[in-house]
């Protein structure tokens, strides 16, 4: 029990549910099962896009790309559907996949292939794929009425009173749960991220691992853009726009280390969950929204805190230094 | 590079290297080979080209009012590349750059609106961009945490307060002291903020080039435990590049709103991504420990150029993001496609 409770992700369900259940007592609207569905469904994107970016920065990489690929595979997926509205759904969503896999290729073959810093070459493909969506709409907005109907309702229509969107999200935990536990190229992640020059000697092709991860991450962004923009029904180049930024902040407070070679699927999910809990409480308490950015860049700050302590002491001291202590050991991170 | 570094023995060497059979030069020869393989000059070609296409495709390009106005859209910027260079050179990066701007901004705009003189602004600018940094810096190095994630967070939090305190309304009415620093010339056509612009280059070269702290930033860039162990201060410099870093967003942040005359909740946005650009295009490591402040302002005029040809062949801006963007992949991907795959991987 005890051991249960020290870990970080149980930690972490915890505080949201105490959240919740705090705002709950504020303003009991919030804990209604309509509320809460609404806060799944709200919350669904985020944490797709967070078990990807966990996957990537496992690897001590970082994809900063994510939100301008989402823009582009929504765009392009977006046009697709208004130019041939006769155009099967499931095509178009397989086409939106394939975009978001291609950029996301492109990404990986310059980082694992070339060997180069994956937070420079995302920051530069970034630009690209955003300037890229307004190549391709001619900085036009794509709005309701000239997408189809079941393109735009699709997202939101329910199986089972669940909302697609929640479903999907459901599959992807699922998935990304079995990758990172149980997969040989989920394993391998974890050993590249943990110690890169361990993981070369015993055989781990790292390069086409890195390409497929950032395949892997680009394809979730390519469904997202989809489903983004079908439901918000609107395409428009600013789509997204800084979402980056959440997305790997999802996975900062969820427990996953920026350094690399840890992180779970529990943590990214809930650290998805928890800032959507944040933004969707914030109206219903009646706190102004401007708030919902500083309140944000607080409990990162908080969360990574937390974890640092928790993750302390990392090394154990074998021979006894005479030294000055906290000079000796003071520069080592 | 090693063996320039190392000349043999000759026969009028001094009587000292009979011990010792070589000579080791305190820095290597001059060789015109290796300053045209230097990044530096790899940069200064493409200025020159991105110069000389603008000039012969565009008429009104060698228009010297133009030119120095179109020094407007990168000095903020480069203002902040600058000590930005500093920390990616020492293994640290600030991502919150864009708010700092934005809360020093608004801070600008609150003791305006509360009556604050005119000529207090400036203090307040730089003071709230030093406090950011200050507590970007202590996260760092007292909470030994990775500069990445804290600035996530405080980009996120400065932002917020900002938004906070402007809510959906902006400041503007701001004094003419500022719009003169903003939008001022020196002399009727050299713009007041290219000249600062091109001091505080100055001052940070000398600052980094030629002074034992600048050297010690690069000690601190190639191996932070060593440099420890050899008597550095790492954390002192760690957090005073921070608090340098915030302290110059601030004086970015005063510039940009006596230029632009307002304060609204998304000025700046997006900077951070353009700042690093520019400090990464202009050859400095993002893994530390190497880079000039030459190369980066050579990249920033080269940015410059480039969005300043756009904007008079009347293209959007938003091309220029897509031609940042392949810059930056080309420059860092060709020289390793050149150089031939690894085959370690």
């Amino acid at each position: 029990m005890k051991a249960l409770l020290k870990m970080r992700e149980v930690q972490l369900a915890l505080c949201t549910a105490a959240l919740i259940i705090l705002v709950g007592t504020r303003a009991p609207v919030f804990v209604t099962g309509s509320s809460l569905s609404n806060l799944l469904t709200d919350s669904t994107l985020l944490i797709m896009l967070a078990l990807t970016q966990m996957l990537v920065i496992v690897t001590r990489g970082v994809d900063l790309s994510v939100a301008s690929s989402l823009a582009l595979a929504g765009m392009m997926s977006a046009l697709l559907a208004s130019r041939f509205p006769e155009l099967p759904l499931p095509l178009v969503m397989l086409a939106a996949v394939a975009i978001g896999l291609l950029l996301g290729l492109i990404n990986g073959y310059l980082i694992g292939y070339l060997d180069l810093a994956p937070i420079v070459v995302t920051l530069g493909t970034m630009s690209v794929y955003r300037g890229l969506v307004f190549v391709l709409s001619g900085g036009a907005w794509v709005s309701s009425h000239q997408m189809p109907p079941d393109f735009i309702a699709f997202p939101l229509a329910r199986l089972f009173g669940v909302t697609h969107l929640v479903w999907i999200a459901g599959l992807t935990v699922l998935a990304a749960w079995y990758v990172a536990k149980h997969s040989r190229f989920g394993r391998d992640l974890y050993a590249i991220g943990n110690e890169p020059f361990s993981a070369r000697y015993v055989g781990i092709p790292i390069a086409s691992r890195l390409m497929w991860t950032y395949g892997l991450s680009g394809a979730m962004a390519g469904l997202c853009g989809y489903l983004w923009v079908a439901r918000y029904a609107v395409a428009y180049t600013e789509i997204a726009y800084g979402f980056e930024f959440t997305v790997i902040a999802a996975c900062v407070i969820g427990g996953i280390s920026i350094a690399g070679g840890s992180g779970s699927v529990a943590g990214a999910v809930l650290g998805g969950l928890f800032l959507a809990v944040i933004g969707n409480a914030l109206p219903v308490v009646k706190v102004s929204p401007f708030w919902q950015s500083a309140l944000t860049g607080v409990v990162i700050l908080t969360a990574v805190l937390i974890n640092a302590r928790g993750g302390r002491p990392i090394g154990r001291q074998i021979l006894p230094l005479h030294l000055n202590k906290s000079n000796a050991t003071g520069s080592a991170a | 590079m090693n063996t320039s570094t190392v000349m043999s023995n000759s026969a009028d060497a001094p009587e000292t290297a009979t011990s010792s059979r070589y000579i080791i030069a305190d820095r290597p020869g001059f060789r015109l080979g290796a300053l045209l393989g230097r990044w530096e000059a790899l940069l200064a070609l493409l200025l020159v080209a991105a110069f000389a296409a603008n000039a012969i495709m565009l008429p009104h390009f060698l228009d010297l009012y133009n030119l120095a106005d179109g020094t407007f859209n990168f000095s903020e910027k480069a203002l902040i590349a600058l000590p930005m260079a500093l920390l990616i050179i020492c293994r640290e990066i600030d991502i919150s750059v864009s708010g700092i701007l934005a809360l020093s901004s608004v801070a600008i705009g609150l003791a305006h609106v509360n009556g604050v003189a005119p000529e207090l602004l400036l203090p307040i600018a730089l003071a709230t961009g030093t406090a950011c940094g200050w507590l970007n810096g202590i996260m760092v190095t007292h909470f030994r945490l990775p500069s990445i994630v804290v600035t996530i967070g405080t980009v996120s939090l400065f932002r917020g307060l900002a938004s906070v305190v402007l809510g959906d309304k902006a400041f503007t009415g701001y004094p003419q002291v500022m719009a003169d620093w903003g939008q001022g010339y020196f002399f009727g056509f050299i713009p007041r903020e290219f000249v600062i612009l091109l001091l505080f280059a100055g001052l940070f070269a000398f600052v980094l080039h030629a002074t034992t702290w600048g050297r010690r930033i690069y000690a601190i860039g190639n191996n932070p435990v060593a440099a420890r162990f050899s008597g550095i201060a790492v954390d002192r410099y760690r957090l005073v590049l921070f608090m340098l870093t915030g302290a110059m967003a601030g004086l970015a942040a005063y510039l940009l709103t006596g230029r632009i005359g307002s304060t609204r909740p998304n000025i700046a946005m997006g900077w951070e991504l353009e700042v690093i650009t520019m400090v990464i295009l202009g050859g400095v490591s993002i893994a530390g420990g190497a880079g000039t402040i030459g190369g980066v302002m050579l990249a920033v005029l080269t940015l410059g150029t480039v969005t300043y040809g756009l904007s008079l062949a009347n293209i959007p801006g938003i091309y220029m993001t897509i031609v940042v963007g392949i810059l930056l992949l080309a420059t860092i991907a060709l020289p390793r496609l050149l150089r031939g795959r690894r085959t370690a991987k």
